[in-house]
């Protein structure tokens, strides 16, 4: 057991220090995500510098160094309060699972300029008639000559207005058992037949679309694995989703916790500190300790990744905990500052605490809402017998 | 960053699990708590002769120990004498510990003031001779030596010389004692600000101690749920089915490992005299205290009816978790002392 950095692993987070210090000038608080174009250009300028893809294969424009570094990153990046690479669904989802299956042309083809911001991709897994029972979708691909033609309507599929590509999840063989009939495409969100449409969320913001396919035509060659290997391809996308954001996501609660002790420390609207309330120094506490029990079950989680191969099972609960704590979080300090907090125009902290309030309940319904996550830890994780 | 144990460790591990399981099925648990003692009397010879209370086990190797016995209580003395009283003692005592022949701990608490570890204390030293009255002792009617905060410092007095009162405690195998000193033979172990420090440490030291025994607790807990799932049948299926149980135990295994990878971090700032040890004992005790409760408290109502009997061994584990949540404050207490640091 050791929990110091190696001498290459300390020199690798003193350098992203130093790289970060010279080009991350600090954000203004905003009630949103901010500008994608200019966080594209950041995450251009991240790629540059040699950030992006730091455990990707070389031969792809990665770095080949082992997640810990992913870790170093992320805890670095949520201290400066620096804003992450915006390709989130690439990098977390299309990437690994294009890494995992992909053919050597469609490695070199799509992996590269998804690091560095120049393609952003979406995901199109849910429909209007299947979320959580991802393998019931009923979008269809059927093959034409050289093309899968494609036809039916995604839902949720976040930054899809932005995208370039779509990993989608059809139905190929509608006479074969219900997982079995399943294929993963590789969509050009720009083809004839594509439709977006935004939907709004309830911070007001456009981040997730509706998809429509219409006789969509894509290359034969477009597709991850075989014709019915969908579902295991979709699994290797969602242990990414699920699994290795973790350091993510505690990166960013560790981000939020120091906000949050800044904010507890300026005088509330009634002009006491709140972090003069023992009630209020409780729960910034508690939320202290959680974020550092998901960073050390991260690092636990790692260590049996560098041991075996295989993330530990110790980390599927992560998301789950992480999500429950950000809704708490959230929720408190937005409660400091009573009806004030509620005003759209001239919202306390530009609206930062607003909007993160009200995204936060989205964080036990994305990836997998908590109820299924349960599902499968008591199934997976602790073998309990399947209620389906 | 490793977050593994070594080989010998797990090695350690390993053997300690089996020792336990085979000492102590669930029955035979059972009749040591409800003895007249709580405690088995021929083990701690053996404990010695398998190596546990060496000198020479570093708080790492001890961590896998205190799981272990978190997992299966050992109804001993184990963590008194190990994390509250042997750092405090001199080589000599400390090889009397390792013979054998020796089980001691610590009396910090008076009555009628405030009781946390650090708090001040009336207990006084005159000549060499201790006065005062400690209460709340944990193993005090078993221990053979107490190390005994005074107001100046830290002192070693013989049971022999105390006059030492038990209570009956619902942890049947950690019961609590009053014990009174009146002109004990005191010997100095530490004194002023060497004596402060040397008691934070200690401080540091029995939470960490206490929170990997409540990820055994948890663990065990868990295990009895999940077992009892999978195999108890209502309405034609195991219950295991129903999200109503399962998600307990989904819940209950979330928990766990957040303490456990808090238990693992303060164990290793331990052994390393980290920066960060203070609060990673802090937070590690504030979790996994209220972690073994919750997995019991889960476990219970898991089990239905047959878990709120005497006779089965879940409320063992329960009192077990509530005595470490208890221990020095609970855990609105340890968050206190971590909102300090974090807002002041
Ligand atoms: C902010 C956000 C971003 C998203 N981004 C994307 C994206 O980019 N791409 C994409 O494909 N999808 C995306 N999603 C969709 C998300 O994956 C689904 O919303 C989610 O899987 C749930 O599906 P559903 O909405 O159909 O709800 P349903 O599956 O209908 O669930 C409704 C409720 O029933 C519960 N429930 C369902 N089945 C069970 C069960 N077996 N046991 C217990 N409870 C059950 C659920 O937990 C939930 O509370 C996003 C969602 C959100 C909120």
């Amino acid at each position: 057991m050791d929990f110091h950095d190696t001498s290459e692993e300390a020199a690798f987070r003193a350098e992203l220090r130093a790289w970060l210090s010279e080009h991350w000038a600090g954000r203004p608080l905003e009630g949103g995500r901010g500008d994608f174009d200019a966080l594209r250009r950041w995450g251009g300028e991240l790629y540059k510098a040699g950030y992006v893809g730091l455990t990707w294969p070389s031969e792809y424009g990665g770095r080949g160094l082992s997640p810990t570094y992913q870790a170093i990153y992320l805890e670095e990046m949520s201290r400066a309060n620096a804003p992450g690479h915006p390709g989130v669904i690439g990098l977390n989802m299309a990437g690994p699972t294009i890494i995992a299956w992909g053919t050597p042309e469609q490695k070199k083809r799509y992996l590269r300029p998804l690091l560095d911001g120049s393609e952003i991709w979406c995901q199109g897994f849910s429909e209007p008639g299947s979320g959580s029972d991802l393998a019931s979708g009923r979008t269809s691909a059927v093959l034409d000559g050289d093309h899968w033609v494609v036809n039916g309507q995604k839902v949720w599929s976040s930054y899809a207005h932005k995208a370039d590509f779509c990993i989608l999840v059809v139905r190929t063989d509608p006479s074969a058992a219900k997982h079995a009939g399943l294929s993963y495409l590789i969509v050009d969100m720009h083809a004839p037949g594509v439709t977006v449409r935004p939907l709004v969320q309830i911070t007001g913001d456009p981040e997730f679309n509706e998809i429509f396919f219409d006789d969509v035509r894509v290359p034969r060659s477009s597709i991850l694995g075989s014709p019915g290997d969908g579902w295991k391809v979709a699994m290797t996308t969602l242990l990414h989703e699920r699994g290795t954001l973790g350091f993510a996501l505690s990166a960013e609660l560790e981000r939020m916790v120091n906000q949050l002790i800044k904010l507890v420390k300026e005088p509330g609207p009634d002009g006491r500190r709140p972090a003069d309330d023992p009630v209020i120094r409780d729960a910034v506490a508690r939320e202290w300790i959680e974020m550092q029990s998901l960073r050390f079950t991260n690092y636990r989680s790692l260590t049996t990744l560098l041991e075996t191969g295989i993330p530990g099972p110790e980390g599927s609960g992560v998301k789950l905990a992480w999500s429950e704590a950000n809704q708490r979080l959230t929720s408190l300090a937005q409660s400091l500052f009573g009806l004030t907090g509620l005003v759209s125009d001239e919202a306390p902290w530009n609206g930062f605490w607003q909007y993160w309030q009200l995204r936060s309940r989205g964080n036990t319904i994305e990836a997998g809402t908590s109820e299924i996550l349960r599902n499968i830890i008591a199934e997976r994780v602790l073998g309990l017998p399947k209620g389906r | 960053m490793d977050f593994a144990f070594s080989e010998e460790q797990e090695q350690l591990r390993g053997f300690a699990r089996e020792f336990l399981a085979s000492r102590y099925d669930d029955a035979r648990l059972a009749e040591i708590a409800d003895s007249s003692t709580g405690v088995d009397e021929d083990v701690w010879p053996k404990l010695a002769s398998m190596g546990w209370l060496d000198q020479d086990l570093t708080f790492l190797d001890q961590a896998v120990l205190f799981e272990e016995t978190g997992h299966r209580p050992l109804p001993a003395p184990y963590f008194s004498t190990v994390a509250l009283a042997a750092p405090a003692l001199d080589a000599d005592t400390g090889k009397r510990i390792a013979s054998g022949t020796l089980r001691a701990t610590l009396a910090w608490a008076e009555p009628g003031r405030p009781q946390a570890l650090l708090d001040p204390v009336e207990t006084s030293v005159a000549d060499g001779r201790l006065t005062g009255v400690k209460t709340l002792v944990p193993d005090g009617a078993v221990a053979d030596l107490f190390v005994v905060v005074a107001a100046d410092g830290l002192y070693a007095v013989e049971a022999a010389d105390a006059e030492v009162t038990p209570h009956p405690t619902i942890d049947g195998t950690r019961r609590v004692a009053d014990v009174r000193f009146s002109s004990a033979p005191a010997r100095a172990l530490a004194s002023g600000e060497e004596a402060r420090v040397l008691l934070g440490r200690i401080r540091d030291r029995a939470y960490a101690a206490l929170a990997l025994e409540g990820v055994g607790v948890a663990q065990r807990a868990l295990d009895l749920l999940v077992a009892y799932a999978k195999e108890r049948e209502q309405f034609g299926k195991p219950i295991g089915v129903y999200q109503a149980v399962s998600h307990k135990a989904s819940n209950v295994y979330v928990r766990l490992q957040e303490a456990r990878s808090l238990a693992y971090w303060a164990a290793w700032c331990v052994s390393e005299d980290d920066e960060m040890a203070r609060q990673a004992c802090l937070a590690a005790k504030a979790l996994a205290g209220s972690a073994a409760v919750f997995a019991c408290e889960n476990a219970i109502q898991g089990h239905g009816g047959i878990g709120f009997t005497w006779e089965h061994v879940l409320h063992r584990y329960y009192k077990r978790a509530q005595w470490l949540a208890a221990f020095d404050g609970s855990e609105r207490a340890q968050r206190a002392e971590v909102a300090a640091f974090l807002l002041d």
